[in-house]
């Protein structure tokens, strides 16, 4: 009492951050996501060798600078996850301004490293792709926006939203980066649908998409060709699809063994777009099965505790980030097993890659901050008589 | 619906009258309304993400379960399903009518290279410099050091000792890949009838050899066919006897004088074409480019004994006799007078050096070769007659042999088949035909007065091709052509034991510009036929451009250059082709003439 009176001891007014953090935060999610780093980076000693010797550094400079990297994404997703969601929305309509100016800029200051996209600036030490930080703030902007129209005399959020979603598509379609424009397509679709779309609407567009579809299969020879190819049920072995399809039937249920596969020398992107294709042959199908769940279990588990949340914004921002880090997994492993058709889209926390790394520790660090347990009104409920 | 106020006017009044804020009244409504539509969209939030969550969940469920089952298949060898795997690169064989090979195939490599695996592409690129010495080094160090080529051909085909060489190098990104090679082990001969071949679709790992001329061209389809099972096509070619041809003629050809020759040998029962040549020549398996500019003609790929079509001379006096004497007109010592002046449409007909021959018969107008004589003949067939008897023997469209060359045979018709038309056809001026027209016409005179069309696929029995005349008539004709040897304009024609009969034809050449004839060029010609009395072959013998200068002045006529270039090839074709000098016939006809 003394020391609290003299003011030897600092007087809270509330229950301490981290203590608080950690009571609330949801765990699981939280210790699945530090599996998936963890996984990443016993993938990337396997899969990154052959990269780091043809560009002539030492076997396991990848890795080095995955662990680096993924320090860094660790710090912020946690220091991320402590804010509150108002602090978490202001910030990141701050980062999605950045993010949008920096996409704009692109054209004039970007770099396309040789690969015929122009999608990066470069630092010197590491590069940073704008759309990576672009996709969780937009993802905020737009659940900010949305739930603003709920409101009654609330701005037209969605029809805001949706002007900007179209703006950042084109955007990134002229890159081009066809993969980062429907994950920012997918995600806003996916907040509408959840922020209360109209059911007839919705079975409407369905029918367009398939319309178009079909129509564009019928009168566009590459886009038939390329639907054929992918339902056709041979793969030619010498592309990425069939090396890759191979080392996951060469790993069977338990693997090659540990620095055994071959796929790695073979595919280019065997560090990014199928790193599953290397895990699959070395660890077998056990860890594949394990990381899938990993996946599902970040993605349903969000989904869950989102469903008990009360505010219109945190709800919708949750489930935006939730499903694009769900989907861009889920895409990266379709591709790997031919349930999709090709398109690289890395595989997030386990691929290599410093930028996408980072950002994406911030948009998980943002979930995390949303489906953190918070009062939900129970009490009224309860003196309400809805008790469930 | 209810619409319910958020300003009820009642608690508005009521609170203005106790003195209180309405606006509060308002504030709590909101509030309220605020309340219920975030617990609706909650409510119908929840089912969605719900609905959302069992969504990703099947999903990420059915990826597992494709994991599991690739993961439980059976890994395949990753091998290259090349674009030329399905190339079918198998060719039949080409043999003569012996079954000796004139064409098959043979494997050996082509030499590619990836740049991008080199080691030492400088080395690489002089190494091979050195054993291929037409590649230029510059070029090569260039496109291997680019870097923008992933793939490059060296060579389409090498030999394997070039192969062994280039292994040597050690260079790993120099790679083969098999090839199917045409080769034709005899050279340049029959080249003009094998035509050649060349690449068609390329893959790495194999090429189409697809025919481009000639015979390997028009039977393209045929010799890929896989059904045939690498059965060889028989041609009617005898191998041996074209190579007596093509060295007779080739000798003949220097000796005159000639630019180009051309000769067909033909059975005349059976219509297949035992020998044709033409020369100049070239090699199939190393087919020159076509002549880019000048006249097509003097390409060695020109094939004179199809292609092209000449003014045959008075080779064709001989169709007049045979269809006057045919349609009872006159018969072979019928006299008819020769003398000058005789005119049609305007246009006098000379006779050669301006002879005079006199009241003559049939058969003399033959021997002597008289342009008037025919001429009048003509003059009783009639042009209407006279053309359906020439388009009987094939002289209206082109030959039917099976080379693609044959199409470009048309012959040249006049526009207008006057009596003046009649009268210099007669004779062989004014209708252009290839020396092969010129077989198969002597061909029906030869075998009795059937057509037999041309072939060179080896058959078996005569063609029982259309009626032309009546074998009187035909034996009556070849009957004149023997004394043409015997008596007239081709007496170097005799080869004793082969009782040759023929007609020589001496055509001026006509100027290629139009406007008349050169007087010191000509095409000469022989159109021979042997046993006479029992005609197994034809065979014509065409020079272009002779001149047989042994005398004071040059001689032109076919009397001089054909006939004995003709005559040096039957005799030694004839044995070839099993046919016995006759010796005791021999007698017979030597008692017959003297006591003539």
């Amino acid at each position: 009492m003394t020391e609290m009176v003299y003011g030897s001891v600092p007087v809270r007014d509330g229950e301490p951050v981290f203590p608080k953090w950690w009571r609330t935060v949801d765990k699981w999610t939280l210790s699945c996501i530090l599996m998936l780093f963890g996984v990443g980076i016993l993938l990337g000693l396997a899969a990154s060798p052959p990269l780091a010797e043809r560009n002539n550094f030492a076997p396991f400079h990848y890795v080095q600078r995955q662990a680096l990297f993924g320090g860094m994404a660790m710090l912020a997703m946690i220091l991320t996850s402590m804010m509150s969601p108002t602090v978490v929305r202001r910030l990141a309509v701050l980062g999605f301004l950045g993010a949008f100016v920096a996409l704009a800029l692109l054209p004039f200051l970007g770099t396309d490293f040789g690969k015929g996209a122009v999608r990066w600036y470069s630092l010197g030490f590491a590069s940073v792709q704008p759309s990576e930080f672009l996709k969780p703030t937009f993802v905020i902007v737009a659940a900010w926006l949305m739930a603003a129209a709920q409101d009654l005399g609330g701005p037209p959020g969605r029809l805001y939203s949706f002007a900007l979603m179209v703006a950042i598509v084109l955007m990134l379609a002229l890159q081009p980066d066809f993969g980062q424009a429907s994950l920012v397509l997918f995600g806003w679709g996916v907040m509408w649908f959840v922020g209360g779309a109209p059911m007839l609407l919705l079975i409407g567009l369905a029918g367009l998409v398939v319309l178009a579809g079909s129509f564009a299969y019928n009168n566009s020879e590459h886009f038939a060709r390329r639907i054929d190819g992918f339902l056709s049920p041979d793969v030619d072995p010498t592309t990425q699809l069939g090396y890759a399809t191979d080392a996951i039937r060469e790993g069977g249920f338990f693997g090659v063994g540990v620095g055994e596969g071959q796929v790695k020398w073979s595919l280019p992107d065997a560090h990014t777009d199928f790193i599953i294709a290397v895990a699959a042959e070395e660890y077998g199908l056990v860890l594949v099965l394990a990381i899938i769940a990993l996946y599902a279990t970040i993605v349903v588990r969000s989904m869950i505790r989102l469903m008990r949340e009360r505010d219109p914004f945190i709800r919708l921002a949750g489930t935006g980030l939730a499903c694009m880090f769900g989907v861009q997994a889920m895409i990266n492993m379709g591709v790997a097993v031919r349930l999709l058709p090709a398109k690289g889209m890395t595989l997030p926390f386990v691929s290599y890659g410093g930028s996408s790394l980072i950002a994406g520790g911030i948009a998980v660090g943002m979930l995390l901050a949303f489906t953190r347990t918070r009062p939900q009104g129970e009490i009224g409920d309860i003196l309400r008589g809805r008790l469930r | 619906m209810i619409r319910t106020p958020l300003r009820p006017l009642a608690r508005i009044l009521d609170a203005r009258e106790k003195g209180e804020n309405p606006d509060a009244i308002e504030r709590e409504n909101l509030r309220i309304r605020h309340e219920q539509i975030r617990d609706s969209s909650r409510v119908r939030a929840e089912g969605r993400l719900l609905v959302l969550g069992l969504t990703f969940f099947c999903a990420f469920a059915v990826i597992g379960a494709r994991m599991g089952t690739l993961a439980a298949s059976e890994p395949r060898e990753p091998r290259s399903y090349a674009t030329g795997a399905s190339i079918i690169n198998s060719r039949a064989d080409i043999t003569d009518r012996h079954g000796r090979v004139l064409a098959t195939n043979m494997s050996t490599h082509s030499l590619y290279a990836h740049p991008h695996q080199m080691i030492e592409p400088e080395r690489a690129a002089q190494e091979l410099v050195r054993i291929f010495p037409d590649l230029d080094q510059e070029r090569l160090v260039k496109d291997f050091t680019g870097g923008k080529r992933k793939f490059l051909w060296v060579k389409k085909k090498i030999s394997p000792e070039q192969m062994q060489q280039v292994h040597d190098i050690g260079e790993p990104g120099l790679l083969f890949g098999p090839r199917e090679m045409r080769l034709y082990p005899n050279g340049a001969l029959m080249a003009h009838v094998l035509g050649g071949t060349s690449f068609g679709r390329e893959g790495v790992h194999a090429a189409e050899v697809v025919g481009t001329a000639g015979i390997e061209k028009f039977l393209d389809d045929e010799l890929r066919d896989p059904a045939r099972e690498g059965a060889p096509v028989q041609l009617s070619l005898d191998l041996t006897v074209q190579s007596v041809t093509e060295e007779v003629l080739d000798v003949g050809m220097k000796l005159m004088n000639a630019k180009g020759a051309a000769s067909v040998l033909m059975d005349v029962r059976t219509g297949e074409v035992i020998a044709i040549a033409s020369l100049p020549d070239f090699d199939p398996n190393k087919r020159p480019r076509p002549l880019t500019e000048g006249d097509a003609s003097d390409s060695p790929l020109f094939n004179r004994a199809v292609q092209g079509v000449y003014e045959l001379g008075s080779t064709f006096k001989i169709f007049a006799a045979a269809q006057a004497l045919d349609l009872g007109l006159f018969n072979a010592s019928t006299i008819i007078d020769t003398r000058p002046p005789f005119k049609v449409g305007g246009h006098k007909i000379g006779e050669f050096e301006n002879h005079n021959y006199g009241e003559i018969s049939v058969e003399e107008i033959i021997v002597k070769s008289s342009n008037r004589g025919t001429g009048k003949m003509a003059l009783a067939i009639g042009p209407a007659r006279q053309k359906e008897f020439l388009k009987g023997l094939g002289f209206f469209d082109p030959t039917p042999l099976e080379i693609v060359e044959a199409k470009g045979g048309q012959p040249l018709l006049p526009k207008r088949w006057t009596d003046l038309s009649a009268v210099t056809i007669s004779y062989g001026h004014g209708l252009s035909a290839s020396p092969l027209h010129l077989a198969a016409g002597y061909a029906a005179i030869a075998n009795g007065g059937v057509y037999v069309k041309p072939t060179l696929l080896k058959t078996s029995g005569a063609q029982n091709g259309a009626r032309i005349m009546s074998e009187r008539s035909a034996a009556a004709a070849r009957t004149m052509l023997r004394k043409v040897v015997t008596e007239g304009t081709a007496s170097f024609g005799e080869v004793p034991g082969y009782f040759v009969g023929g007609k020589t034809g001496t055509a001026d050449k006509p100027k290629e510009r139009g406007g008349g004839y050169y007087k010191d060029k000509t095409i000469t010609t022989f159109a021979s036929l042997f046993p006479a009395h029992d005609p197994r072959y034809v065979l014509i013998v065409t020079l272009d451009e002779p001149s047989e200068n042994s005398g004071k002045k040059p001689r032109r006529t076919a009397g001089w250059t054909a006939v004995p270039v003709a005559a040096e090839m039957i005799g030694r074709v004839a044995p070839l082709l099993g046919l016995r000098p006759d010796v005791a016939r021999m007698q017979v006809e030597r008692v017959y003439q003297t006591s003539n």
